[in-house]
């Protein structure tokens, strides 16, 4: 059972995790340079123009569903297995989401340092 | 790239890292938690190591989203999961863990891995003209909005 659990948190973990990055990384990319615009304006002016973006709105709810299930995969599993684990999926996972939802150039470089860092911290775990 | 955006991704490695080391701290502290008693997770954020955990994931989100505002997600992730190797080295010299072999050779792969994409373009899908350096294509991009 400590194992179905572990996992099983794991999974939801890498599943949050990818979902909350994508949301993330798309907002992120319509407010802009946050260093540009702190230059042009002042930081609460920056803070409430992220806020107000609903994919960051939606990318929160979805960390937060990451945040709970770490949690509860920690109170399960070591923290030299859940980290790397669901980190290494997270890795994959990301690549893969990147190229088909932000149609970011994941080219022959990335997937490559994608899958060394994925294997590495698989054998963190190890 | 200039020093101070490589000062935030060794901020998001940095809090990251530390900030998942205290929760476990404190997870372990409290025990394993029910799915037939889900409310012991809410509980579990008034425990002081996952409290002062928070704070370094509040921190390590702060510098996420800074970096992921003038870079893709496929390099910074990679490129911060130097944090990996950062708690590695912390086991073993502060800690006096056992690093095994097979670890060694995932911090090396890990390693590898980041300064594979590190050494690349951190943006490549905004409006991007071949042979143009990408600090100089955001700054053109800014202008534009």
């Amino acid at each position: 059972m400590r194992h179905a659990y572990t996992w099983g948190g794991i999974f939801v973990i890498v599943l949050a995790t990818v979902t909350g990055d994508v949301l993330l990384a798309r907002a992120m990319k319509q407010v802009g340079d946050v260093g540009e615009l702190r230059r042009r304006s002042n930081l609460f002016a920056v803070v409430v123009r992220v806020l107000r973006n609903p994919w960051f709105l939606l990318s929160i709810v979805a960390m937060s569903l990451a945040f709970f299930s770490l949690l509860f995969g920690l109170s399960w599993g070591d923290v030299s297995l859940v980290a790397p684990a669901s980190a290494s999926l997270t890795f994959v996972g990301n690549a893969a989401a990147a190229k088909l939802f932000l149609h970011e150039r994941v080219d022959r470089r990335r997937w490559i340092a994608a899958a060394l860092v994925a294997c590495g911290v698989a054998f963190l775990a190890g | 790239m200039t020093f101070r955006k490589y000062l935030v991704l060794a901020g998001v490695a940095l809090f990251a890292s530390i900030g998942d080391s205290l929760l476990s701290r404190g997870m372990k502290e409290l025990g394993g938690v029910s799915l037939s008693h889900p409310q012991n997770l809410i509980l579990a954020v008034l425990n002081p190591w996952v409290i002062l955990g928070i704070i370094f994931l509040l921190g390590f989100f702060a510098s996420y989203t800074t970096a992921l505002s003038w870079a893709d997600l496929t390099y910074v992730v990679p490129a911060t999961s130097i944090g990996f190797v950062f708690i590695a080295l912390i086991a073993k010299f502060l800690l006096h863990e056992q690093v095994t072999l097979l670890r060694w050779a995932g911090i090396v792969l890990i390693t590898v891995g980041v300064s594979l994409v590190a050494g690349g373009p951190e943006l490549t899908h905004v409006h991007r003209k071949e042979g143009c350096l990408p600090e100089q294509d955001l700054a053109s991009a800014g202008s534009e909005r």
